[in-house]
């Protein structure tokens, strides 16, 4: 340990348990378990806001302004310097605003959509693993718990969209529900894969085993990260998935009769549904706040919110470049893509977690053997893939160049003269 | 009891984000199938053809910038084609190369547009379109340069241009046009072979070259069917003939064959325009017309090439100041009859893309 002096001191910033423990032990003092109980919650639940509410004004301002980087123009630049004043802007715009309820919707049922839908986008992040000791609630079925909380919120978008009593919102919300569960299994098979390999369901005990092996587990599966990256940014509603919304298509699907602060809780829920993923890739994937040692010197929390903003940068990457996907296309690439490759994962890692225990061989041979085998099969499987699946390339004589008028023979000008 | 089910009716517009305007598609669903569609238009009638009828022939200029508000340059010279046809007006040379100049910078600010929202009806987000922004940017420059607007240029005039070009449009114009293969060449190695792009257009929207013909198609939707006709090749006004270029046509009839055609324009109308700058001539740009001119009684029709398809003006002229009769042949309007027959059967993501491949303006469908 390089500062043996902050070692277990509430003011050692490296490691923010001591803290609250301190803070904790101070309550527990008073003699009151309620009490007690009630301020680890608190606790908890603060220091999740104190990253949270910051973030959500952050990402606004980070997307507007990267995305207006890849569309060559500047973004926001107006509200106070370099537009950072601007998210606040546009909270204050939305709360002023009037939050219109259509006539014809479920009132209540429309009223409660937009509330609950915050409440699992908010909920995952008690098993998010922020450093060495630091969940919130280190429950040993972590990963179980994200998934079966952040795929609750299925049910709130189709609240919302069938309350609207609109026809673009109902298209939107049966969208959701259609794709979620299609998008929920390869997610599920391959996070099994996550735990089998590490023996744990824990996000802590993942983060732990990568750090205890020194080695991140995209490099022991990266066919595994692949589906769950791909997977879980369709369940985010950005393009190229956002069918959901699908602004060219069905105007703003599921919340298009939103307006005021009730819409700007659906955006607030999505953004938090996007940190949350990129928290969990980086927790189960690249190893959380483990950095081959960096997190002796630099603090583990400051080294994950790092590894999360990168992949939150990911996903506006992806937004500002690719074109939307149709509904039945994303549903055939979860089932005849995803799905399959993610199975391919689980029998790959336990026959390898089968025979690395069975044999008793040491760490040091085999996981490096593994990252090598495990690599090669992926770019195996999905360039296989991508030729069965995929287009073929348009070649040149897709356009022809004609200096006369007439017909050009091809599938159009069947049976025309001068055609085929 | 039998379970029934009953149609699904769904408008797609007047307000939606894409249909490029106020236009309206009522469709009925099945599912996510559209089983009938029907086009319902009119909301964008401004009755040109008729306030035409009360105006002088140059008055009339101006309206046809507003016709089709993405190709003035088109416009104007369709227009101002038919009234000289009718009055048996002549144009030098230098202003037949500076008609053509502009209708091919507005063919590739047009088709930039056309591209751009196309992708985006496609699901991505204004990227592509910011990029080609960028280029028209540059030609509506150019524009501005010549005649001071941008959009709405009121360029072309009877006997020839309102103006001849200030000194520092050539040099800017070459600029343009040298740097025009490397820019397209990057559209298309950032476009062409997208997977999402390719799923989403080929073999959607098809219509076979007999189909596009009995529709009376014209422009990129007749040639993405594998018809290669062309106006400037087929009946050359102003100075095509004396150009050499090609005409791009796609095989399959598809989106991504219209799509692909528009690019391909885009390069052909860069050779045009070099072999223009090139040969520019000297001299006088416009013959002197009296602001009253009083053609004499006959009718008239004349058609250009423009970036949609053929836009063609028809004339009758009872020998006063003001047009007896004034009609557009709308290339948006005409290709537009098609959608029905090629978004049947169809899903709705796929209806908006194939609005995006007619590549409509709203203004020309309605006038």
């Amino acid at each position: 340990m390089p500062f043996p002096f902050l070692k277990g001191a509430w003011y050692n910033i490296s490691d923010l348990s001591n803290l609250s423990r301190a803070l904790l032990g101070w309550v527990d003092g008073w003699g009151n378990d309620t009490v007690a109980y009630i301020a680890a919650g608190l606790i908890g639940v603060l220091a999740t806001m104190a990253f949270l509410v910051p973030s959500q004004l952050g990402v606004v301002w980070i997307e507007r302004r990267v995305i207006g980087r890849f569309q060559i123009r500047r973004g926001p630049n107006r509200v106070g310097p370099y537009g950072l004043l601007q998210p606040i802007a546009d909270a204050l715009k939305v709360m002023l605003k009037e939050a219109l309820t259509p006539p014809a919707g479920d009132k209540w049922v429309f009223w409660a959509a937009p509330i609950l839908m915050f409440i699992p986008a908010i909920g995952v992040y008690a098993v998010i693993p922020w450093g060495k000791n630091m969940a919130m609630a280190d429950l040993n079925i972590g990963l179980l718990y994200f998934v079966a909380l952040s795929s609750l919120t299925t049910i709130f978008v189709f609240m919302a969209g069938w309350s609207s009593n609109n026809k673009y919102s109902l298209f939107g919300a049966m969208r959701v529900v259609a794709m979620m569960i299609s998008y929920e299994v390869p997610v599920v098979v391959t996070l099994l894969g996550v735990s089998l390999f590490t023996g744990s369901l824990s996000l802590s005990g993942i983060v732990q085993w990568q750090a205890d092996y020194h080695v991140w587990l995209v490099l022991l599966q990266p066919m595994a990260f692949i589906v769950y990256y791909i997977a879980s940014t369709a369940e985010l509603n950005r393009t190229p998935a956002d069918i959901a919304e699908a602004e060219s298509e069905i105007v703003a699907g599921y919340h298009t009769e939103y307006s005021g602060m009730k819409f700007s809780l659906f955006y607030a829920a999505e953004y938090t549904n996007a940190l949350a993923i990129s928290a969990l890739v980086a927790a189960v994937y690249f190893g959380g706040w483990y950095m081959w040692g960096l997190e002796q010197w630099v603090p583990g929390w400051l080294i994950f919110i790092g590894k999360l903003y990168f992949f939150f940068l990911v996903l506006i990457w992806l937004r500002g470049t690719l074109p939307r996907l149709r509904v039945d296309q994303l549903m055939a690439f979860a089932w005849k893509f995803l799905l399959p490759l993610s199975l391919v994962n689980v029998f790959v890692v336990g026959l390898e977690v089968l025979l690395w225990h069975e044999n008793g061989w040491s760490a040091g041979v085999t996981l490096p053997a593994f990252a090598v085998v495990n690599l090669a099969l992926t770019v195996a499987l999905v360039y296989t893939y991508a030729r069965a699946f995929g287009y073929d390339r348009p070649r040149a004589g897709d356009i022809v160049l004609r200096s006369e008028i007439g017909f050009v023979p091809g599938p159009a000008t069947e049976g025309l003269p001068g055609g085929t | 009891m039998t379970m029934q089910t009953e149609p699904f009716i769904m408008n797609i517009g007047p307000q939606h984000p894409s249909t490029h305007g106020v236009f309206r598609i009522r469709v009925a669903l099945d599912g996510e199938v559209i089983t009938d569609a029907d086009m319902i238009m009119g909301y964008l009638h401004r009755s040109m053809e008729k306030l035409a009828e009360e105006r002088t022939y140059t008055q009339n200029i101006p309206f046809t910038d507003r016709i089709d508000y993405l190709a003035a340059m088109s416009n104007n010279l369709a227009y101002v084609m038919a009234v000289e046809k009718l009055a048996s007006v002549e144009v030098p040379e230098r202003g037949q190369y500076l008609r053509v100049i502009m209708a091919e910078f507005q063919r590739i600010a047009s088709h930039a547009m056309a591209v751009g929202t196309f992708v985006n009806d496609c699901g991505a987000w204004q990227t592509p379109l910011m990029y080609m922004f960028k280029e028209r940017e540059r030609i509506l420059d150019l524009f501005e340069m010549t005649c001071g607007a941008r959009l709405t240029c009121n360029y072309v005039r009877i006997g020839g241009v309102s103006y001849d070009i200030p000194d520092e449009f050539l040099p800017k114009a070459w600029e343009l046009v040298r740097e025009m293969p490397g820019i397209l060449d990057e559209y298309e190695g950032l476009l062409v072979e997208n997977e999402i792009l390719l799923a989403r257009s080929k073999g959607i929207g098809v219509l076979t070259a007999q189909e596009a013909i009995n529709f009376s198609c014209t422009g990129p939707m007749l040639r993405g069917s594998g018809v290669a006709w062309d106006l400037r090749k087929a009946d050359p006004y102003a100075v095509y003939d004396r150009m050499q270029f090609e005409i791009p046509v796609g095989r399959n009839g598809d989106c991504y064959d219209r799509f692909r055609v528009r690019l391909e324009e885009m390069r052909q109308s860069g050779r045009i325009l070099k072999q223009c700058l090139e040969q520019l001539p000297g001299g006088q740009a416009t013959n002197p017309v009296p602001l009253a001119l009083r053609p004499p009684v006959g009718e008239a029709y004349a058609a250009v090439e423009g970036p949609r398809g053929e836009l063609g003006f028809y004339i009758v002229s009872d020998g006063g100041p003001a047009p007896y009769r004034f009609h557009v042949r709308a290339p948006s309007l005409i290709n537009l009859t098609a959608l029905p027959k090629m978004t049947i059967g169809s899903t709705v993501a796929d209806a908006v893309v194939i609005l995006g491949s007619v590549d409509i303006v709203v203004g020309e469908v309605d006038r």
